[in-house]
This record gives structure tokens, C-alpha cells and sequence, in this order.
């Protein structure tokens, strides 16, 4: 019974991986890439490695699984803001059907508070 | 069929053709943040493989490569996104 639960989590694991890959290949620009990969990657390393803890159903295994998963449950999201925001200004364009823009307009209702131009020669076109 | 013939001949194959899906688009990758993301996930994808081979070999001190990986795979997120904001500033 143990050993079908954990056909099924590592199977689960390895679907979600594998539609990452595929998210980051097939992704028209880099930050729909960057949404599929981090959702997707988070959750298979979880089922594989919740398989993991079933497994060997030991209580130092079961804690290391459980700071793994926790450590990239926290990390995994904050590295994907700072990476999109570090794209968005090097001037990585969007994908020309995208139809929102928020960061823009925060920029703009930005400089307008402080009563400046508007310097968007690095940003991407709308 | 046990346990360890199932994870050897569906699930490795599975995240390893993944990894060569990855690969691709690392060495595609038009910009560097793309090459970036790229080589986070085939950390990431790394963990999984290391949590699989913990079940085939039956030890569970792999999980300790599992952790420094995944420790890895954010410092190097990090610096690079850093180092690429902090050069675009300087020129």
C-alpha cells in the first residue's frame, strides 16, 4: 500500500517537472517562462520529495524533507521577483499580446508624484 | 514489479528527458536572465533526482546534497540578478 502511494507522489513529481521543462521551452517571453517554471518546479519537488519522507518513515529524514520543502517554498518566489524586476529593467521586452503592464504604471504614477519625466528608454515598449 | 523497478525505469527517464528540455532552452536562451532561470530549474529538477535516488539506493544521507543545492539555486538567483541590476546602473 506504502509502495503505491509513493509510485503515485514520485509520478506526480516527475509530471509536474516535466511540464516545467516544457513551459520553459515552449513560453513565448521570459516572464511567462519564469511563472511556469517556479510554480510548477515547486510543487514536483514537494510530491517527490514528500515520497521521500513516506519511504523511509524516519523522523531526522522526515525533517530534512521538511526543510527542504519549507526553505524552497520561501526562496523560490523571492528569487523569481528579484529576477523579473532585474529583467524588467535591463529591458527584456513582454510578449506583444500581453495586455497588462502594472510595474508601468506604478513607474509613471511615480514619476508624477515627484513631478519628473518619465525615463523609459530602457524599459520595454507597452 | 517493485518499487525500485518503477522509480529506475519510468520515473528517472522522465526527469531526465526534462533535464535535456531544459538544457535546450539554456543553451537557446536569447537573453541572460533566460539562461538564469534555466540553470534554477535544472537545480531545482536536481533535488528531485537526488530525492529519487534516495529510494533506489535506500540511503538517506543524499538529502543533505539535496540541501545545499537548493541553497545554491537561490544565492546564485540572487547574485546574479544583483550583479546584472548593478552593472545596468554603472554604464
Amino acid at each position: 500500500m506504502t509502495d503505491i502511494i509513493i509510485m503515485i507522489l514520485c509520478t506526480l513529481g516527475a509530471i509536474f517537472i516535466f511540464i516545467a521543462s516544457l513551459g520553459i521551452y515552449r513560453m513565448p517571453d521570459f516572464y511567462t517562462r519564469l511563472s511556469v517554471t517556479v510554480k510548477a518546479g515547486t510543487i514536483g519537488i514537494g510530491c517527490i520529495l514528500g515520497a521521500v519522507a513516506l519511504y523511509f518513515a524516519d523522523f531526522s529524514v522526515t525533517t530534512k524533507v521538511f526543510a527542504i520543502i519549507f526553505f524552497l517554498f520561501i526562496t523560490s518566489p523571492v528569487a523569481a521577483f528579484m529576477i523579473s524586476r532585474t529583467a524588467y529593467s535591463t529591458g527584456v521586452k513582454l510578449w506583444k499580446k500581453s495586455v497588462v503592464d502594472e510595474l508601468r504604471d506604478d513607474l509613471e504614477k511615480e514619476c508624477l508624484e515627484e513631478g519628473k519625466e518619465l525615463d523609459l528608454s530602457e524599459q520595454p515598449e507597452k | 514489479m517493485s518499487l525500485q523497478d518503477y522509480l529506475l525505469y519510468v520515473v528517472v527517464p522522465i526527469i531526465c528527458l526534462s533535464l535535456m528540455i531544459i538544457l535546450a532552452r539554456f543553451i537557446k536562451g536569447p537573453h541572460v536572465v533566460d539562461r538564469v532561470i534555466a540553470l534554477d530549474l535544472i537545480i531545482t529538477s536536481g533535488v528531485g533526482l537526488i530525492g529519487v535516488f534516495c529510494i533506489l539506493y535506500q540511503d538517506a544521507s543524499f538529502l543533505d546534497t539535496a540541501t545545499i543545492l537548493a541553497l545554491i539555486a537561490f544565492l546564485s538567483t540572487i547574485a546574479f540578478a544583483y550583479y546584472l541590476d548593478k552593472g545596468n546602473n554603472n554604464d
